[in-house]
């Protein structure tokens, strides 16, 4: 069989941020992104859904085994996002505005590595139950 | 009697610290919770109000109203906030789930009219936790 199929892990972790781009005034800011810019920060639970596409291996039956998919994520993203000031405590945003469409990116780029070229990898992830994005689109 | 439930949601940072402890026994105690930079959740509040219906309008309350008092006595307060630092009814407690629910009570309670009880504060830290107040 030469199928492709698309298996999906669930994860979660919850974390303080706040948008804002230190080259605009406050005010620019608090027009743009509004009560996003508090500056003692907000939170979220963030869902996040990585999904894996590639032909299942013929010896296994599995595109990757979700026991080392979950064991990467935990690895990769919990221990640095989960709990944290996403904005104060992590080096992946120093430098970058901690949006939902960065964050997914960082993830992204935080687990190809791990993931074999013959697959496929997109993020999905959840700020709010009613908020989410996907990377690559 | 009927029990009439609202829901609402706001997003939110805290941190799980007491001052009058050493950082070392506030990690011990709360863990990952004790950041001293913070974390964050989504909120969801469940708003549970008791009565009799109003034979002429076929409500408890009007929900509409019930919603106006939870954004102007709670949401507008916690919403994108830090809740150890902005909010005025948290100062000088621990913002624990537990703390917070029975706190929502106490902003909501005085704005209900006669004839219209409190029931129960059901509050979600995550989708995986939460606690309820019943008043007592």
């Amino acid at each position: 069989m030469n199928k492709r199929v698309s298996v999906y892990r669930h994860e979660h972790f919850n974390a303080a941020h706040r948008l804002f781009n230190p080259a605009w005034t406050f005010e620019k800011n608090e027009e743009v992104f509004g009560k996003c810019n508090n500056p003692s920060y907000h939170g979220h639970n963030y869902e996040l859904v990585v999904k894996v596409t590639g032909v299942p291996d013929p010896e296994t039956g599995y595109v990757i085994d979700m026991k080392e998919l979950s064991a990467l994520i935990k690895r990769e993203i919990h221990s640095r996002f989960d709990h944290k000031n996403l904005n104060v405590d992590t080096k992946e945003f120093q430098q970058l505005n901690p949006t939902a469409e960065h964050i997914a990116i960082v993830i992204y780029d935080l687990l190809r590595p791990y993931i074999s070229a013959d697959k496929d990898l997109q993020i999905r992830l959840y700020e709010t139950p009613r908020n989410f994005v996907e990377y690559p689109a | 009697m009927v029990y009439l439930t609202r829901l609402e949601h706001f997003n939110a940072a805290h941190k799980l610290y007491n001052p009058n402890w050493s950082k070392e026994k506030n990690e011990a105690v709360f863990g990952i919770c004790a950041n001293e930079n913070w974390h964050g959740h989504n909120f969801e509040l469940f708003v549970t109000i008791k009565g009799e219906v109003d034979p002429d309008t076929g409500f408890l309350f009007d929900v509409k109203k019930l919603s106006e008092l939870m954004r102007i006595h709670v949401v507008e307060k916690l919403d994108h906030k830090n809740l150890n630092m902005d909010v005025d009814f948290m100062l000088g407690k621990m913002c624990s789930t537990e703390n917070l629910a029975t706190a929502i009570w106490q902003q909501l309670e005085p704005h209900l009219p006669a004839g219209v009880q409190l029931h129960c504060v059901k509050l979600y830290e995550t989708p995986r936790i939460y606690v309820e107040y019943f008043g007592n």
